[in-house]
């Protein structure tokens, strides 16, 4: 039977549930267009695909606090932003981001979750008691 | 985290809403890079925007009664001045822009609007505690100062400026300081503009601390700017090290802190225009202006445009962004004058990436910044990414090969 709950460490609190959209590049909010959340950086892994509701998980963050604060106000004032974020490699720019705008963060998940996920998964991010669920 | 009684007053509300909104953002910031307390610091630079969720966040905190206890430098948004006097920018952006102007003032802000705090307008010293944020000031004020600051974005460099502290993580302790991935530059590095191509490979470097080596030996402040700004824009980086060069490498075992780095990477010639390549618009055609000053330039690179446009005329528009002092000093010495008898214009206190280039929309520009081109792509205004001389050429002939 696969492991399906996962620790996890709290980086901005808060509790979320939806589908997983995995990216292997860094994320930067500013190239992703607001009013569908579809990224638009040329040559990025989830170009032409849509964030809007979903659970993100991907690397780390690029690109100035700027344009990932305006990139993430953006798409929340459109509500096409990702509901919850998991990531690898916490930096202060992205997750001040994720802080200020009050979406839920984690970031060391046990190893093991991404060996066991695939984007289109439905999973809760509960920050604040540091668990990660594949439903 | 451990709070003294001072912050504690501060995240409880004794010093005011503001301040524990502020407050409260940091501790969950140290909270999640498992800070054991919070330090003060002595400067901050705030990246400010003239964005909307820039301009929503100072307003929030002002409106809270929030004042700066370490009075900020901040970016520039756009000449107010300048580009109503001239009709250039719609009215509400005008109004954006006046308002952000109002809440960093009214938050007691130095109004520098210039994003190279650390060759003029905020200067740190060696082991000074500090908040900047900004992607060409992080890894200058840590790798050329040896200053100490994490990667701040504006909204936290703004909630340092606030309460005066930062959590004590990451930068701010010599272990996290050492570089752990070595990278050989097999490049040939003569221009500063070579500098910015470098940092463009920030997905071939990876995540880390890089330690440059195969540099020369003097590295202009414009190149250290260059790769600064180009790494954070390609990843994420607060530090680097250059062999021999930067305060905290003078070995490599010093800059590794004895450790073997975790990856080793070689750059050579294919790799730069590789990158290039992907970055830049082909050549090969007209352009319609030229745009220099991402981050903004600096007296030295004004006289080097001077001295290759006296006289001349330019075909294309070229707009030189520089800080309020480098303009001050071009019109006393005389080169904002030559320059705009070219038909070019030095402009201060202004961004590319800002809603006063609106008459660029859709139109093709170069310049020698990838930070220039790649932000602006919002905003419909592309580039081809050349040398400074070239970029100086396509706007003395309006074509570029």
């Amino acid at each position: 039977m696969e492991k399906r709950v996962f620790k996890c460490h709290k980086i901005s609190e808060g509790v979320a549930e939806a589908e997983v959209l995995i990216s292997k590049d860094d994320i930067m909010f500013y190239l992703i267009d607001p009013e569908t959340g579809t990224v638009i950086e040329p040559a990025h892994d989830l170009e032409g695909k849509s964030m809007a509701q979903k659970i993100l998980v991907f690397p780390s963050g690029k690109g100035s606090s700027v344009v990932q604060a305006d990139g993430l106000y953006q798409l929340m004032q459109k509500g096409n932003a990702p509901k919850a974020m998991i990531i690898q490699h916490p930096e202060t720019v992205l997750v001040s981001s994720a802080i200020i705008m009050e979406i839920p963060m984690v970031d060391k998940v046990d190893p093991e979750f991404y060996e066991v996920v695939k984007s289109g998964d439905r999973v809760r991010v509960d920050a604040d008691n540091g668990v990660v669920e594949i439903l | 985290m451990i709070l003294t009684q001072e912050q504690q007053d501060m995240l409880d509300g004794k010093y005011g809403e503001g301040t524990a909104i502020a407050m409260k953002i940091q501790v969950a910031i140290g909270e999640s890079f498992d800070a054991k307390r919070m330090v003060p610091i002595t400067r901050a630079h705030v990246a400010l925007s003239n964005q909307e969720a820039d301009l929503w966040f100072a307003e929030k905190l002002l409106n809270a009664g929030a004042k700066c206890r370490v009075a900020p430098t901040v970016n520039p948004g756009f000449c107010h001045s300048y580009f109503t006097e001239r009709d250039m920018v719609a009215p509400e952006f005008a109004d954006l822009m006046q308002r952000t102007h109002d809440a960093y003032k009214g938050l007691g802000a130095v109004l520098s609007y210039n994003c190279t705090p650390y060759i003029d307008t905020n200067v740190p010293q060696y082991g000074e505690v500090i908040a900047f944020s900004e992607s060409s000031a992080t890894p200058y004020v840590n790798s050329v100062w040896g200053a100490r600051s994490n990667r701040e974005g504006a909204n936290s460099a703004l909630c340092a400026a606030i309460t005066g502290f930062v959590p004590e993580y990451g930068l701010l302790f010599d272990e996290n300081r050492h570089g752990d991935i070595l990278v050989e530059v097999q490049a040939d590095m003569k221009t500063d503009y070579d500098y910015h191509i470098l940092g463009m490979l920030g997905k071939k470097i990876g995540n880390g601390i890089p330690v440059f080596t195969g540099l020369p030996k003097h590295i202009s402040k414009e190149a250290h700017r260059n790769l600064g700004a180009q790494l954070n824009t390609s990843g994420a980086y607060a530090m680097y090290h250059i062999l021999g060069v930067t305060p905290e490498a003078p070995t490599l075992e010093v800059a590794f802190g004895g450790k073997e780095p975790k990856r080793k990477v070689v750059i050579t010639n294919e790799d730069m225009e590789a990158i290039l390549k992907e970055i830049s618009l082909e050549g090969n055609r007209e352009i319609d202006f030229a745009m220099f000053g991402c981050p903004h330039f600096t007296l030295e690179e004004v006289r080097f445009i001077a001295e290759r446009v006296e006289g001349k005329k330019l075909k294309k528009e070229m707009w030189i962004l520089t800080s309020s002092h480098v303009k001050e000093m071009a019109v006393r010495m005389g080169l904002d004058e030559i320059i705009s008898e070219a038909g070019g214009q030095i402009v201060p206190d202004t961004c590319p990436d800002q809603p006063c280039w609106r008459h660029l929309n859709g139109k093709i520009g170069i310049t020698e910044s990838p930070k220039c081109a790649y932000y602006p792509q919002r905003r419909g205004i592309h580039f081809v990414i050349r040398d400074l001389e070239t970029c100086i050429n396509a706007a003395l002939t309006g074509e570029v090969k």
